[in-house]
């Protein structure tokens, strides 16, 4: 996969991974790219015993571990959720909602122009869906997906680090530091729940980077298992039973060291039997007590999002939440395989996602986001494939969501700029000013700088 | 009447038994466990002979398997993501010389250099070299030899530090955590102007290759008079670096640090001035002071340690006669809360602090990652007999001291689940074996192996 991809999009991923230390002699990998959002975030470790979930936990700053364990159990737990998925290396939203009847589509992709799928855009005769997108089309038909077609900013920058950072930052400015929901997050949220800010993966999201308030990253809510190799049954069941009962004999043994380890044997005895309710099985299988089926796939994207509904739906104090959708967007070359396989998992997994929270009652707390840092050239290349472009494709899916056409679909007539780009009909910051406001009843011009200067569409039923 | 006593000497030595069990933690705390039967094997030397044996080692060889990636391709430590931490984990545990490794370890945690910054396997592991080639040397030199390593250069910006635009970065740090302590002894004033004395390194970068050419060049170099704990002169980085090794604070500090490395108490006053003495008088030279704490009766006598995540898996490997043959110890380490080469901050890892409910979780999968391998298999028969499963399991990590509350807690677990099978032919047959596999996995994660 790494060779099919440009060597920026690998070398930017692997500059998040090692510039843990901001500025500290690292020499810019390559001038002018800018710092990701959260780069050099104080990080520890800790365990919400209240929530039940093994946190990395970022910015705390001085706060003690204890006072964050204390404001997971205090934190207000009926706020609306917000989820951003991002779908990494830029989306080719030409292929992904193809404008069928643009009499220019055929000319400029004459290999990987899709036939006609029968898959119908109401709003706009000229589109269809791409057959993998089933999931989404669905949805939209159900009138619970918004669709931007036309997605970005004016002079669109062309590098997937610059132009992912100003959709994470939220602005334009490469030398901004926190994310555009870490900031609504420093202004509206408090200042001891790091699971307001949750990022399901290993790391921060950029976008989550907040410089005041603590947010969270987590791997998944069911990695707390202890399992032995050729041990299975009743053996098993003893063998955990007599990890707590290691630690209760050392507690005696007057050693301080030996308490220690003993204690904690204990505590991940107790831990483990707190997080059994995430990994009940459902119907069919499936983790975390889902009462939908989720996508059978080998990625973590699915686990992720029913480990997300049912942390929601248990009541622990989520509001802004981050994700990494499944697929690697940056299709230089042989296109048609790896686009249809991502956008198949993507569509399905959310489309499971949004059964979940409706069967389990929380679906008009939650909106979610999807998104990708640009669109690709309209024109296809030699290798059958698509380089950088820069408008893109954005949802917005939820019961709550006016599931219909924001701005419109320009064209590949009049709508391509000088390099042969689709142009912008909605600025992202005018996607971010409309939710900050709409969803999270927050005044955008304390969040995205200049929010006054783009427009407002209305996104709620 | 009795003839009186002599007063308790400043450097007491330890005079009481030297069985095998206080032969397995002296190797434990100074380095990474017995192989079978070496505890037994160190014993019969005596405490004296014991620890001449490891800080006066003989030539190096190494015992076990060459290492290799899960592929059996050799290991590629310069490039390869995870084979610098597997290829240094190899020397632990297959080294006739533990403690050489061992202070290598307390070297790294010391002046604590994280690849994130650096960004180059290769002068990591040159550094790590360095660090290895003064383990029981002058402190004073190895000190040296730090402050022009091109990887320390990169990691406290001395490559940036020039006359027009000063860096503090290592000047403060050699003070506060390298050579004296925060706030002990220098102001701020003597960091700016040991800065200034530090000036002068600089490197270029190579596309596509990164730092090159590490190189001191005198027009970068500040050559004013500078003020520095009192004492004027045109200081150098030489300079720099004697003038705290010299400064009356410097033995205590280092004196303190050496010994929390190897006992989790303080030391007794009158012990740590005997060894800052010792030190002073042989010209800073680490061995005579290590070989005072190893002979020390509280190193003995005292609590036990926590082991860090590397030296329990580099222990359980050497106990099970393991080579290196996966690079999963990397991350499983990482998880753990120590991956080599990448300590969290310059100020290294916070050894009161290894152990929490998400490192138990990774120190049970390191022990099941060891124990997978050799897991029984269940229609093997084994022993229907909890006494002799526990004492088998016990057997394959080498008969290590255990509590008797610990020895309960197993025996109660296997009796169990005996009983569990009891009326069941199949699982009469099947048990036995898993009952040995979880009981080597159990011993594996019991505070009596955590600790040492």
């Amino acid at each position: 996969m790494n060779e099919r991809c440009c060597t920026e999009f690998s070398r930017s991923s692997l500059l998040r991974r090692a510039a843990a230390e901001a500025g500290s002699g690292l020499p810019a990998i390559e001038p002018g790219m800018p710092v990701p959002a959260g780069t050099g975030l104080d990080r520890r470790s800790f365990l919400a015993r209240s929530a039940g979930l093994a946190l990395a936990v970022y910015g705390a700053g001085t706060l003690r571990l204890p006072g964050l364990e204390e404001g997971i159990a205090r934190a207000a737990t009926g706020r609306p959720i917000l989820v951003s998925v991002f779908m990494a290396g830029g989306t080719d939203s030409l292929s992904l909602l193809f404008p069928h009847a643009d009499p220019e589509y055929r000319t400029l992709r004459p290999k990987l122009a899709l036939p006609d799928s029968g898959l119908t855009f109401a709003e706009d005769a000229r589109l269809r869906w791409h057959p993998a997108a089933t999931a989404f089309e669905a949805l939209h038909r159900e009138g619970k997906l918004a669709v931007a077609p036309a997605v970005g900013y004016a002079d669109a920058d062309q590098s997937h680090f610059t132009s992912r950072h100003y959709w994470e930052v939220g602005a334009t400015n490469a030398g901004l530091r926190t994310g555009w929901l870490g900031r609504y997050l420093d202004r509206a949220g408090e200042p001891d729940n790091p699971l307001q800010g949750l990022s399901l993966d290993d790391e921060l999201a950029p976008s989550l980077a907040a410089a005041r308030v603590p947010v969270s990253a987590l791997r998944g809510a069911d990695q707390y298992s202890f399992g032995s190799h050729n041990v299975w049954g009743e053996v098993e069941s003893r063998m955990l039973e007599a990890i707590g009962a290691l630690g209760g004999g050392a507690g005696t043994a007057g050693d301080p060291a030996r308490a220690q380890a003993g204690a904690i044997a204990t505590q991940a005895d107790q831990l483990r039997r707190q997080l059994q309710p995430f990994r009940v099985k459902g119907p069919d299988g499936n983790r975390f007590g889902s009462p939908v089926a989720y996508p059978r796939h080998r990625s973590a994207f699915p686990q992720r999002l029913a480990g997300l509904a049912a942390m929601i739906s248990a009541g622990l104090p989520l509001h802004c939440v981050a994700l990494n959708a499944y697929g690697m967007y940056d299709t230089h070359s042989e296109q048609p395989a790896a686009l249809a396989a991502g956008l198949q998992v993507t569509g399905d997994s959310l489309l499971a996602f949004q059964r979940d929270l409706e069967a389990r009652g929380v679906g008009d707390r939650v909106l979610t986001l999807v998104w990708s840092e640009f669109g690709r050239r309209a024109k296809e290349n030699g290798s059958n494939g698509t380089d950088h472009g820069a408008a893109g494709i954005a949802f917005l899916m939820g019961t709550r969501v006016r599931g219909r056409l924001l701005g419109e679909f320009p064209g590949l007539g009049g709508g391509l700029d000088r390099q042969g780009n689709l142009r912008a009909t909605t600025d992202f910051r005018t996607l971010y000013s409309s939710l900050l406001e709409q969803w999270l009843a927050t005044d955008a011009a304390a969040v995205i700088p200049g929010a006054g200067s783009y427009g407002r569409i209305p996104l709620l039923r | 009447m009795a003839a009186r006593r002599s007063p308790q000497p400043a450097l007491p030595v330890f005079r009481g038994l030297f069985g095998p069990a206080e032969a397995e933690r002296l190797l434990w705390r100074a380095g990474f466990g017995p192989r079978r039967g070496e505890a037994k094997r160190l014993a019969a030397l005596g405490p004296r002979q014991a620890v001449l044996a490891l800080t006066r080692p003989g030539r190096e060889h190494f015992v076990g398997p060459a290492p290799h990636d899960e592929g059996g391709r050799p290991l590629a430590p310069y490039d390869a993501w995870g084979h610098d931490h597997v290829w240094w984990l190899d020397r632990m545990v297959r080294t006739s010389r533990p403690l050489v490794e061992r202070m290598t370890l307390v070297w790294h945690d010391w002046f604590a250099t994280s690849n994130d910054g650096v960004g180059s396997q290769k002068l990591m592991l040159n550094q790590n070299a360095t660090l290895r080639r003064f383990w029981l040397g002058s402190f004073e030199k190895l000190l040296m030899s730090v402050t022009v390593d091109p990887a320390m250069l990169l990691w406290l910006n001395g490559n940036r530090n020039e006359k027009r635009a000063p860096n503090e970065n290592y000047a403060r740090e050699l003070m506060e955590l390298f050579t004296l302590g925060a706030k002990r002894g220098y102001s701020e004033a003597d960091v700016r102007e040991q800065a200034r004395a530090l000036t002068g390194f600089r490197n270029d970068y190579r596309r596509g290759v990164g730092p090159v050419e590490f190189r001191y060049e005198t027009a970068r170099h500040d050559e004013r008079l500078k003020e520095v704990f009192g004492n004027v002169g045109r200081w150098t980085w030489r300079d720099a670096c004697q003038l705290c090794v010299r400064h009356r604070l410097h033995p205590s500090f280092l004196v303190e640090k050496l010994w929390r490395s190897f006992v989790p108490t303080a030391p007794p006053p009158a012990t740590r001035r005997a060894l800052e003495r010792l030190y002073v008088g042989s010209r800073f030279g680490t061995r005579p002071v290590v070989e005072a704490i190893l002979r020390h009766p509280d190193l003995y006598e005292g609590p036990r340690m926590v082991k860090s995540p590397v030296v329990f898996t580099a222990g359980m490997l050497r106990a099970a006669g393991r080579g290196i043959d996966t690079t999963a110890w990397s991350w499983l380490n990482g998880l753990a809360g120590q991956q080599l080469f990448h300590p969290p901050s310059v100020a290294g890892w916070d050894d009161e602090r290894w152990l929490d409910t998400a490192s138990f979780l990774a120190r049970w999968q390191t022990a099941g990652t060891l124990l997978k391998p050799a897991a029984l298999d269940p229609k093997v028969a084994a022993p229907f007999d909890a006494p002799k499963l526990v004492e088998r399991a016990l057997g394959y990590w080498g008969r290590p001291t255990m509590s008797s509350s610990t020895q309960r807690a197993l025996l109660g677990f296997a009796e169990r689940s005996l009983a569990d099978a009891r009326a069941t032919p199949w699982k009469r047959q099947q048990y036995p074996a898993m009952v040995e596999n979880a009981l080597r996995h159990l011993i594996a994660v019991s505070p009596d192996l955590q600790t040492a």
